[in-house]
């Protein structure tokens, strides 16, 4: 029999992990009811997940330990943009925009 | 045009954007996977079985450092926590449909599915078509994601470092974090949870994110208490 390798378990685990977790109310908890503490906190998910994924990726520290200004700077007009037209196109397009263009003004 | 097929339709329309963006994103997790030598069916294994960026980059990470296996699956479960919340959420919405609706909705669910079908839910929930939508969302970023791995493994090294790429994830969810702030307790939620998550990044295993965030919905729970919701 061949070997299989092991790192076949890694993925294996971590994605019947991630569909439980996934399914946990959509495909197992049917019609589970939840208190009315936490439905009221639900409608707090997106802004709270979303601030904490986005927030460490605009703000990143250089080896000299200094902040990295134009990836700050770039993701505060990315968010004013986002603010204004609510569209991921603009967002996208003023991020990088700002950034190259701030790379090519400050070079390190 | 039937109601099915609007509802198809409006989600591939509201989907586009975010196809585009995840290309960079999934490119990175090919690239990745041919780095840490997990060779292709492991890399695209992965991306099929997994279907998690985050928690894919992290793991591949931890392998190619020699983690324990035990530590990598469970830093990418805790980075992945955040679906347990997004399924919790949307569940309500969904629960008359059969099972292997609810499955195939919850195999594709991701942060973009998420954020696009809960506003759709949130001012169309009496639309019964709306897993249609939630399809149009989440089949085309599957796709994607398929290809942009494969072609990050077979042809990403390609790609010029310099260009910052990388850049379009925290754009992606700064756009989905903006279109989600409808009151100034979700002001508050967000405030809070993304210093703590910029404070916590050092704590091992994705915990930062996922303490961060619990503490944001606290304090939007909290603040929309204080002045009997807005």
């Amino acid at each position: 029999m061949a070997a299989i390798d092991p790192l076949w378990w890694v993925v294996g685990l971590i994605g019947l992990g991630t569909f439980a977790w996934r399914g946990a109310f959509l495909v197992f908890g049917r019609g589970l009811r939840m208190p009315d503490l936490v439905r009221r906190g639900l409608n707090y998910v997106p802004p709270a997940v979303f601030a904490a994924l986005v927030l460490p990726g605009l703000m990143q520290w250089q080896a000299d330990g200094t902040l990295d200004m134009p990836r700050l700077i770039a993701g505060a007009v990315a968010g004013a943009v986002a603010w204004w037209t609510r569209g991921t196109i603009p967002t996208l397009i003023a991020g990088m925009v700002m950034l190259w263009s701030l790379r090519a003004l400050m070079p390190v | 045009m039937s109601p099915r097929r609007q509802a198809l339709a409006a989600g591939l329309k509201a989907v586009a954007p975010m196809v585009a963006a995840i290309t960079p994103f999934g490119v990175t997790a090919g690239v990745a996977g041919l780095d840490a030598g997990l060779g292709p069916a492991l890399t695209m294994g992965m991306s099929m079985i997994v279907f998690a960026g985050a928690s894919q980059l992290a793991s591949i990470q931890l392998i190619d450092a020699g983690a324990a296996v035990p530590l990598v699956v469970l830093t990418a479960l805790i980075i992945n926590l955040r679906m347990l919340m997004y399924s919790a959420h949307l569940a309500p919405h969904f629960h008359h449909l059969p099972l292997g609706w609810r499955s195939l909705m919850a195999y594709v669910l991701t942060d973009q599915a998420y954020a696009l079908t809960i506003s759709r839910v949130m001012t169309e929930d009496s639309n019964r078509f709306n897993h249609w939508f939630f399809l149009g969302v989440g089949i085309p970023l599957w796709v994607v994601w398929q290809l942009s791995t494969a072609f990050g493994y077979w042809a990403g090294t390609a790609m010029p470092p310099d260009w910052e790429l990388g850049f379009i994830v925290p754009l992606i969810f700064l756009a989905l974090l903006m279109m989600s702030i409808n009151s100034r307790a979700g002001v508050i939620a967000a405030v809070v949870a993304g210093s703590l998550s910029v404070l916590g990044r050092g704590l091992p295993a994705g915990l930062g994110l996922t303490l961060a965030a619990l503490a944001g919905i606290a304090a939007g729970v909290i603040a929309e208490g204080r002045r009997g919701g807005d």
